[in-house]
């Protein structure tokens, strides 16, 4: 990556922030663990080397396949024990086998929901509850995470996640030459240790501080301020003190707070905020905690001197933002609340390929389409051992007998992804989104219902936009819906081609693609953005012929007050159903769709 | 046993908590549904519910929980009966992974593999059998479990027919699941099984994100002595829960206010009458814990967001507010 690599000082600082995270994970392996935001190579490397060799060479060390599956995560049935001995014995999963050590996931910001949650879960319990195969145990499991994200734009791992880690690392822009080792030795570090435990815990004024930080940078989730405070306590054992001083809180805020702010504090002079009513934290709502609180033994002493290390604290944190909105992480991620969740990839995604649900099993006999199940052909057999002649107790194989087998069976259900793709230019929509927003919104409302997934691209002025990732929340598409404002342009080829590729995206996950495209037909701006008609029209006939060739299933519900034919003739292009609606009736959409499902 | 963080010590999140309770002293309430923010204390608050509940007689060792004077026919002969006991009133945590043989008990793999025995082993439907049943994000767990859940929450008995068993136990636990909207909603079918439905935020003012932040510090620094400065308080809770089951026998439901909840129901397109039923229960559940005898209009109007908000009817699209249809309703009513 020498593209947009910063250079010099900046990028040393980054460095040097990303060592100090991973030395503070030594230390107190209860900050969760890192995101580490880099593509593969020797920064990401060097920095995950540096980590390892702050760990003692026994430290376990895991590394968890992106498409891990349970019996290997939490643990299951050990089959061979089973089969040999007939005991009931566990194979420990990879969470249980890397209690005490680390384990690296990389891809994660393609992680499925589920293996995140089983993740989360097991950082928050530090224990692994396996209900499995018949086995029921509680295990040890406590790890530090570090997940790699290697996503573009705006693909980030599962929130689920990200918020149990302490750190976000952002290594994507510093080059490898800055990537210097640092010093440490495992013993430093087992030493930090130890000085940790005698860490004299944050104070009032600390917690004050570093909570009202949080909330000036728009960072909600309770368990921040919380990591930040352990941060500190790292920190000042890290340097050998027993107590927390001003530049640890600062330190803290810095590294674990600034990566999720939602928003850019208002600079020091009190100046009213965005539109959101947000409670400001202002001093006059400095809590009076002996009031409220008595058992936590609040001391109002200073409060000068409390308002001051809060401004401190924040300072140290707002320095290390970046420039623009756009540009902060917690932005990006599906933040809750105030902040506009923009894409936040954590809820929708889909393991890969899908290959249908298993719902059980049954007997007959395995061949090349259909796996034997080994624990449901063993459970068949066992009752019956004694009476087959198997002797009590005894070594020995197990008698199993043709009729014992059982087969897997899946339910093959093709989930498909309905995506809509809405004209909202002038020439279309102006007049008559309201409408076709209410026609989207009662489709949102039967894909829901059919555990469907819905996706929304939307094309105007001078390209089309996926306002809605493919999803299943409400929440969100009611969002992206809301916001979605018409006029402009009708970049309509643009529409198509990101529509197919969304398609084929889709498809290549294993789901069923439906294209619905709601427009007139009457595109006036080319690929390239130049405003033709015919190249336009010639550019997004092309992209139909694409979407036919690709085998895409679509339909094409021509808006337009009086329809005049362009839209039927995209429709035929790319061999979709037409259906001309001059009064976008929701119904009728309904059934357009309903009936491309169908077939 | 692992010391959780009391119930008491939760800052804020009074409908959360108040729903829990109500469902705590009237068990066939239905269940509850917490939505919310990450970090906003749904699983704290469910784990801490153990400290609260009253303790069970049971038949010592059984397997089911099963009451001393009427053992179920799954565990009559199978579990060893040592008289009678009492046991905590189960709060089962429902792993994400488990899987379903585990969650409604299946064939003893091991007896049967060395001693040839057909033998049932209960899972988790038994063991929170006369207690409660915790699914943190319940969206994520599979659909088919799901399902299965729901029936046996409403049947109050778990049917096994698997591996050439046939077992039938009782399995009457209060289901609480948990979830957070932005990551894929729950089917509304679903969604009104469900007795309560409660929203919890992360809290807003500073002062009690503070607390918050305080408590949790502290409890994690000395889990043991947290537990112990807050004890009395637990307890305190507990004996009004026990005082409130006893007394929700005698709660009487005075035909105005049998009237208004009819009214509002109609007024605000709850469907069917579970809605309905639910409010009263609620309502009668809530005067038991606050230790009266009548329930009256303002019992009702607490109640109403949290045992209707989620029954209505409602393009799936409108913003989520529900709970202020509720309160109008209910101000036009009382003004009417």
């Amino acid at each position: 990556m020498i593209e947009g690599e910063v250079s010099g000082e900046a990028a040393r600082d980054l460095w040097a922030d990303a060592m100090l995270a991973a030395a503070l994970l030594a230390v107190d392996p209860e900050l969760g663990g890192a995101v580490v935001r880099a593509g593969p190579g020797p920064t990401r490397d060097a920095w995950l080397s540096g980590f390892r060799a702050l760990h003692s060479a026994d430290t376990p060390w895991r590394r968890m396949p992106s498409g891990i599956g349970d019996d290997r995560l939490l643990g299951g049935l050990d089959l061979a024990a089973a089969l040999g001995s007939g005991q009931r014995v566990l194979q420990r999963g990879l969470l249980v086998e890397a209690d005490g050590g680390v384990v690296v996931a990389p891809m994660a910001e393609r992680m499925a929901p589920g293996t995140a949650a089983r993740l989360a879960g097991a950082l928050e319990d530090g224990a692994v509850r396996v209900e499995r195969d018949g086995m029921a145990e509680r295990l040890p499991s406590r790890f530090v995470l570090v997940a790699l994200d290697e996503g573009l734009d705006d693909e980030v791992p599962p929130e689920a996640l990200m918020e149990r880690l302490a750190f976000r690392i952002a290594l994507d822009t510093v080059g490898h030459r800055d990537a210097l080792p640092i010093s440490a030795t495992p013993e430093d570090l087992a030493e930090a240790r130890l000085a940790l435990a005698r860490v004299t815990p944050p104070d009032d004024d600390a917690i004050q501080a570093i909570c009202a930080a949080a909330d000036a940078l728009g960072v909600w989730s309770l368990r921040a301020p919380r990591l930040a405070l352990r941060a500190a306590s790292a920190l000042a054992a890290l340097e050998g003190r027993e107590s927390i001083d001003r530049d640890d809180l600062s330190n803290a805020a810095r590294l674990v707070l600034s990566p999720r702010a939602t928003r850019i504090p208002a600079p020091p002079e009190p100046e009213p905020e965005t539109a959101e009513a947000q409670p400001e934290p202002e001093d006059a709502d400095t809590p009076d905690d002996s009031q409220t609180d008595g058992e936590d033994g609040g001391e109002d002493d200073a409060d000068q001197g409390q308002g001051a290390l809060a401004d401190i604290v924040l300072e140290a944190a707002r320095s290390a933002l970046p420039d623009g909105l756009q540009e902060l992480w917690g932005v990006t991620g599906a933040v809750s609340r105030a902040a506009p969740a923009r894409s936040g990839a954590s809820g929708a995604r889909l393991p890969a390929a899908k290959r249908g649900r298993r719902i059980g099993t049954r007997p007959g006999q395995p061949d090349g389409t259909s796996g034997l199940d080994l624990v449901d052909t063993l459970k068949t057999a066992a009752p019956w051992q004694r009476l087959r002649g198997k002797p009590v107790g005894s070594e020995g194989p197990l008698r199993v007998r043709r009729d014992d087998f059982r087969i897997r069976r899946f339910e093959q259900r093709s989930e498909s992804t309905v995506i809509f793709v809405v004209d909202a230019s002038g020439s279309a929509a102006l007049q008559r989104l309201a409408e076709t927003k209410g026609a989207v919104e009662l489709l949102l409302a039967e894909a829901y219902v059919r555990r469907t997934q819905v996706a929304l691209i939307a094309f105007r002025g001078e390209g089309a936009d996926l306002l809605l990732p493919p999803t299943r929340s409400l929440a969100r598409a009611r969002k992206q819906l809301a916001e979605l404002v018409g006029g402009g342009a009708t970049p309509l080829a643009a529409g198509l081609e990101a529509a197919a590729m969304l398609a084929v995206a889709e498809r290549a996950k294993g789901r069923t693609p439906l294209l619905v495209f709601m427009t007139d037909g009457r595109g006036n701006i080319a690929l390239d953005g130049g405003a033709f008609r015919t190249r336009a029209e010639q550019d997004a006939l092309n992209a139909c012929r694409r979407i036919r060739a690709a085998g895409l299933r679509a339909a094409l519900i021509d808006i337009s007050p009086r329809p005049r034919g362009e839209g039927a003739k995209l429709a035929e292009a790319m061999g979709a159903t037409f259906a001309a609606l001059p009064y976008v009736e929701a119904g009728r959409v309904r059934d357009v769709v309903r009936a491309l499902g169908d077939t | 046993m692992r010391v959780v963080f009391p119930f008491s010590a939760i800052v804020g999140q009074a409908d959360m908590k108040q729903a829990l309770l109500l469902a705590a002293v009237d068990r066939t309430l239905g269940g509850v549904m917490v939505f919310g923010d990450r970090g906003s204390g749904k699983t704290t608050a469910v784990r801490g519910l153990a400290a609260l509940l009253p303790a069970l007689p049971v038949i010592a060792g059984c397997r089911f929980n099963c009451e001393p004077d009427r053992p179920s026919p799954a565990c009559e002969g199978v579990c060893k009966h040592g008289g009678t006991g009492t046991t905590p009133s189960p709060v089962v945590d429902m792993p994400l992974g488990a899987t379903e043989d585990r969650v409604v008990g299946a064939l003893d793999l091991e007896r049967a593999l060395t001693l040839g025995e057909k033998a049932f082993e209960p899972g988790l439907l038994a063991r929170a059998n006369r207690g409660f049943l915790y699914i943190d994000e319940i969206n994520l767990l599979e659909d088919h479990l799901v399902d299965l859940l729901l029936d046996v929450a409403q049947s109050g008995e778990n049917v096994v027919e698997r591996e050439g068993l046939s077992v039938r136990h009782p399995a009457r636990f209060v289901l609480v699941g948990s979830g957070n909207p932005e990551e894929g909603e729950l089917r509304p079918q679903l969604l009104d099984r469900f007795g309560l439905s409660v929203e919890v935020r992360t809290p807003d003012t500073l002062a009690d994100r503070i607390m918050v932040v305080k408590r949790r510090d502290a409890f994690d620094r000395d889990p043991d002595a947290f537990a112990k400065a807050w004890k009395s308080k637990d307890v305190a809770i507990r004996k009004t829960v026990a005082a409130a089951q006893a007394r929700l026998g005698s709660v009487a439901v005075p035909d105005a206010v049998l009237e208004m909840g009819s009214r509002l129901c109609m007024a605000v397109g709850a469907d069917g009458l579970r809605g309905e039923l639910t409010l009263l229960r609620a309502s009668r559940a809530k005067a038991a814990l606050d230790g009266r005898d009548t329930v009256t209009e303002a019992d009702l109007r607490q109640i109403a967001p949290m045992a209707l908000r989620h029954r209505l009817r409602r393009g799936p699209l409108d913003e989520q507010a529900s709970t202020v249809r509720i309160e109008r309703a209910m101000d036009e009513l009382l003004a009417a």
